[in-house]
């Protein structure tokens, strides 16, 4: 092409006029850069970014695994298993901590399913169109409050109202189950739930309430059109058709609460022991990396609890990849369905 | 005598209907209580939650909150300068790294996967990284960068924030792309714009309001983070603004004073926590007001 160039004045007046025209517009695009190579690089470059979301989750997983070697192979499995936390003696087993992060967990998804099934509804079905948009704000608010904050308010306020009125009424209502049993401290497995079940209200919320009006309207105007009641279509209509999608929002809001840290660090207890009653206080997974980490000085103690870390993350991994399949099961399809 | 028989079997399905009927209106105005109660039970402590904390922290929120260093236990008063201060570093460096990486995966998802099993692995994996608990990275940071430096630093913890930032930025970057109409990129193509150019100022300039918004939601989720924090930048009672020492978290001290047994730093605590939400919820509701005015407007 430069070579083109150069010959161009020699030829007849008329044809170099054409050709420069021709050469400067090359020369305007080539001036631009070569676009073939800047899309490769451009291309290549946003892949990397993209693939280094691979990269952070399979360098956690390869972080968390080789330095919990030591407790792997001195325990096995049984490190699971085992009740005993004595880092003196070098004796761990983080089955009070896995106990207390499942009963806390479940605890808050007991209190705060059907309060968010309830609010999507609400929002969904029933409110006023007034009310709908401030309400959303509303309790997605409650999401964007930091674990810390909640925290503050469940040591200052919630752990005193459990301490003074709920548990000593728990106790004298429902002590003969043996679940609220024991002194009273105000901090303990009831408090970590509470305080869980707030915090994950939102997200159950705001995922059902997506699954929910992923249901064609079509749905609700043919069970209305049979003559049922309001409830009745919401029950057969709304819920049986989101029903995947709901399970799907409730397993998010179990993922969340069993990595739940700082607020259940603040008002669970903090002792390593099994209890039946739930006003005793307990000790999560989360919140003993949260409080011993820091301490652990010698490379057996760090790699226990690296170890109780790296069954988090493998939980948390499989709950939420079971959660994200089956809300996308139902909100993938909902535009061609709707629109059908 | 049929007649009589007929008018009785109709009056009594008549009055199973209606009995019936009466039966499915009463669950039916039973299951709108349900709802209409469950949604005040969940806005109450939010409304419990923010009264108690304005309450509180406006009390203890004065100016020398912001401009002194807190002072040793037992003397009143002192601030948070230094925690302030340390969170602003610690989220630039997070910032820094979590915004560009989460951008470009995002430009990557809606520009050049659609449909690719690739950009179905990525999308998958954002989502699940986003529900990993923010503890189990600060030790993953602490073992891959305070373990091998052998101290604290704000590096380590705004590496740790950045990291969590980028699967909240990659998933709003590319639903903002998505939005961006395809005949915009076409006409730009059209005109000979490589196709790099094309993503920079077409795409990514039509949806910028848009990725600002998924920036901030992201800013605003790590800038409450304390978990990750306390392994990787630990925490420092001075003045620290160098990037390789331990550094203040405003959500690490929260945490500090709100365990410790002394009131003042119970206060402090308070003020901080308002500090900290009212930033957070600034954000948020400016998230929310530039999504509401149609982002996109000038584009659809």
């Amino acid at each position: 092409m430069q070579s083109h160039e150069t010959q161009a004045p020699e030829v007849t007046s008329h044809a170099a006029e054409g050709d420069a025209e021709t050469s400067a517009i090359r020369k305007f695009l080539q001036g631009r850069g070569s676009s073939a190579v800047a899309d490769r690089l451009f291309y290549l470059l946003v892949a990397a970014c993209a693939c280094s979301i691979f990269a952070i989750v399979i360098f956690i997983a390869y972080e968390l695994v080789s330095r919990s070697q030591l407790t792997i192979h001195k325990f096995g499995l049984s490190f699971f298993f085992r009740s005993g936390w004595d880092p003196v003696n070098e004796s761990f087993g983080a089955w009070p901590f896995i106990y207390g992060t499942l009963v806390s967990s479940f605890l808050g998804l007991l209190i705060a399913v059907p309060l968010a099934l309830g609010v999507a509804i609400f929002l969904t079905e029933m409110c006023p169109r007034m009310l709908r948009q401030p309400l959303s704000f509303l309790t997605e608010l409650l999401a964007a409050i930091p674990s810390v904050v909640y925290g503050l308010w469940a040591i200052f306020v919630m752990v005193p109202i459990l301490r003074d009125y709920v548990d000593p009424f728990l106790k004298k209502t429902l002590g003969w189950t043996g679940l609220f049993t024991g002194p009273i401290f105000g901090v303990g497995m009831l408090a970590a739930g509470v305080i869980i079940a707030i915090m994950i209200l939102p997200i159950i919320s705001s995922l059902a309430r997506e699954v929910m009006i992923a249901v064609p309207h079509t749905q609700r105007e043919a069970v209305l059109a049979l003559g049922a009641t309001r409830w009745e279509m919401i029950r057969t209509g709304v819920l049986r058709n989101a029903r995947i999608g709901i399970v799907g929002s409730v397993i998010l809001g179990l993922g969340r609460a069993l990595g739940e840290t700082m607020a259940v660090t603040m008002v669970i207890g903090n002792r390593p022991e099994i209890s039946k009653s739930l006003l005793a206080p307990g000790y999560s997974m989360a919140s003993v990396l949260a409080n011993e980490f820091s301490e652990a000085t010698d490379d057996m103690y760090l790699s226990a609890l690296i170890e109780i870390g790296l069954a988090l993350f493998l939980v948390t991994i499989v709950v939420n990849a079971l959660a994200r399949i089956l809300v996308w099961a139902v909100t993938r399809g909902a535009p061609a369905r709707a629109g059908a | 005598m049929a007649d009589q028989k007929n008018r009785e079997i109709r009056r009594k399905i008549s009055s199973a209907a209606r009995l019936n009927a009466s039966w499915r209106g009463v669950k039916n105005h039973l299951a709108t209580g349900l709802a209409i109660l469950s949604t005040l039970l969940v806005v109450a402590p939010l409304i419990a939650i923010f009264g108690y904390l304005v309450f509180k922290g406006a009390s203890s929120l004065n100016w020398a909150f912001f401009t002194q260093m807190p002072k040793p236990i037992g003397e009143p008063g002192g601030g948070m300068a230094n925690a302030i201060a340390g969170s602003g570093l610690i989220l630039a460096i997070a910032s820094a790294i979590g915004i560009p990486v989460g951008i470009a995966a995002g430009v990557y998802l809606a520009e050049f996967s659609r449909g690719t099993l690739l950009g179905n692995a990525v999308r998958f994996t954002a989502d699940v990284l986003n529900g990993v608990p923010s503890i189990v990275m600060g030790i993953s940071i602490y073992s891959l960068i305070v373990l091998r430096q052998k101290h604290f630093s704000a590096w380590a913890g705004g590496f740790a924030l950045g990291v969590m930032m980028v699967p909240t930025i990659t998933r709003t970057t590319e639903e903002m792309l998505l939005m961006v109409p395809h005949m915009v990129r076409e006409a730009a193509l059209g005109l000979g714009v490589p196709g790099w150019r094309s993503v920079m100022s077409i795409s990514l300039r039509t949806a910028l309001p848009g990725v600002i918004t998924g920036c901030m939601l992201a800013f605003a989720r790590v800038a409450g983070e304390t978990a990750p924090l306390l392994f990787t930048a630990f925490g420092n009672e001075f003045w620290n603004l160098d990037p390789s020492q331990p550094t203040a978290a405003l959500p690490l001290q929260i945490f500090n004073y709100a365990i410790s047994p002394y009131d003042d730093w119970h206060r402090l605590a308070w003020a901080g926590a308002l500090v900290l939400i009212t930033l957070i919820l600034v954000s948020v509701s400016l998230v929310r007001y530039v999504a509401n005015r149609g982002v996109l407007k000038g584009a659809s």
